[in-house]
């Protein structure tokens, strides 16, 4: 790998790392677990993304200007968008993509803006060294947030069609009808980064946090900024999920309250 | 139609299950729906309760077409118990109340929760765990439910399947007595020939409705 121009590790200690790859594949093979091929494609993957977004950020740095930024979160945006409709397992209806790509956008975006403007504040407004890394971060943990419920909310309205279907008999509405599935799954979403806060500078520092102390960034400066970023994931993913799991459940009703377990 | 029509279909289709000419079914009345597995008896109990619609043809509620009616403002007035029971976790209470607060309405105080369950004949109390009912305890839970709501019709889909013949009298008998004092219509899909002799006002045999029609 050519990234040893840009970081300060020798290259040959750089690809000694590889060696816990190495011990990952001879663990599978020990105990007969078919998960090497996904673990060679990870780590080549890996490597080759961050060799590339290494290069890519550099020229960013260099050549910073509002059109560069803007087309480095589209193509973010729309990268986890379509990682969400690969992760869900199974082909999505129409309407589903729709209000996925609807609740990623408003939901991070809004949260990216607040945190860009009132928490952090930096100027020029698009200066990649500050905006790339943090939306990375709120696009990142709000597309995982979306790909878990997702998940639920299929899962839900697959197992439990009886009962969504028993209190749309009744006369509830589907709203009430799905309630406590949409909770579930609202829930689901949200409790990994509220797990996350709870273990945090105890139990590990944080890739960011680590990330600066290395860099020679006092750890007070590095943990300010670990709070406001982890509070602004905790607001992006709060959003956009809570966007997405509204506007998703009424695509698996007809306008005359008919639930469609596949979707509309 | 006259005026003491409920229900009235016309010339029903769906996919390859329902081909009816023609049902008329009363108000006041119990109704006994009867007809093999297949026949699509409960395909028919959820068309008027609008959980399904027809292909093609009409089905009118109180002379009005379903598809003039909203939805879930027709469910409030034509209750439908599915053939699973529905059962929430929580208590028997917890359970009885779902019914109100799924439409919106204020429950009932707990006397007259006690004596719904006690008509249905389970024998439990308000606060004992509905996790670990019986499939006919459940049943009866889920009858003493829409017993407690008020409704023009019940829509019963094999209510006491999971009963001994002698509790699903006594149960019917009681959810029949209450619900005509609340002058509610009964339209039931039975495979019980008892039930359908003690029970039923008129009979409709999907089977037979539909014999001579090709779909």
């Amino acid at each position: 790998m050519e990234n040893s121009g840009i970081i300060d590790i020798e290259l040959w200690r750089l690809i000694s790392a590889y060696v816990f790859v190495l011990l990952l594949i001879f663990i599978f093979r020990m105990r007969g677990i078919a998960r090497e091929k996904k673990l060679m494609i990870a780590t080549f993957r890996m490597t080759l993304q961050l060799a590339i977004a290494g290069y890519v950020l550099t020229y960013l740095f260099e050549f910073s200007n509002p059109a560069l930024t803007l087309v480095v979160i589209i193509i973010m945006e729309s990268f986890a968008i379509h990682t969400i409709f690969k992760q869900a397992g199974i082909p999505l209806p129409g309407s589903l993509k729709k209000t996925i790509a609807i609740s990623m956008i408003t939901g991070t975006m809004f949260c990216l803006l607040f945190f860009n403007f009132v928490v952090i504040n930096f100027e020029p407004w698009y200066d990649p060294r500050y905006f790339i890394p943090i939306a990375g971060m709120i696009i990142g943990n709000s597309m995982t947030g979306i790909t878990l419920s997702v998940k639920e909310l299929l899962q839900a309205f697959k197992t439990q069609r009886d009962m969504i279907e028993g209190a749309l008999m009744l006369g509830a509405d589907p709203k009430a009808a799905v309630k406590p599935y949409v909770n579930h799954a609202f829930d689901s979403a949200i409790l990994p980064t509220i797990n996350n806060m709870l273990g945090m500078g105890i139990i590990f520092l944080p890739g960011m946090m680590t990330g600066q102390i290395l860099s020679g960034v006092s750890p007070l400066l590095a943990i300010e900024y670990q709070i406001v970023i982890l509070l602004g994931i905790l607001g992006s993913v709060g959003l956009s999920v809570i966007i997405f799991i509204l506007l998703a459940y009424k695509t698996f009703f007809n306008k005359d309250a008919q639930f469609l377990p596949e979707g509309n | 139609m006259n005026r003491l029509s409920l229900f009235a279909i016309r010339n029903l289709r769906y996919k390859d299950i329902l081909n009816v000419p023609y049902i008329e079914i009363k108000a006041g009345k119990v109704t006994c729906i009867m007809g093999e597995s297949g026949a699509g008896k409960s395909t028919l109990l959820k068309m008027m309760n609008k959980m399904l619609s027809p292909d093609t043809g009409e089905i009118y509620y109180k002379d009005t077409s379903l598809e003039d009616i909203d939805s879930i403002q027709l469910r409030r007035k034509v209750i439908m118990l599915s053939q699973t029971p529905l059962i929430f976790p929580g208590t028997i209470k917890e359970n009885l109340h779902m019914g109100f607060k799924l439409t919106k309405k204020d429950p009932v105080e707990d006397m007259a929760l006690e004596q719904a369950i006690h008509k249905m004949q389970l024998e439990k109390e308000l606060n004992d765990d509905s996790g670990n009912l019986s499939g006919g305890e459940r049943q009866r839970l889920a009858l003493a439910r829409v017993l407690l709501m008020e409704t023009e019709v019940y829509l019963l889909d094999e209510p006491t399947s999971a009963l001994d013949e002698e509790t699903e009298l006594n149960v019917l008998d009681n959810f029949i007595t209450e619900a005509k004092k609340k002058q509610a219509s009964i339209i039931m899909i039975t495979h019980s020939k008892k039930a359908i002799d003690h029970f039923g006002e008129e009979i409709i045999d999907l089977l037979e409705l539909q014999e001579n029609v090709k779909f």
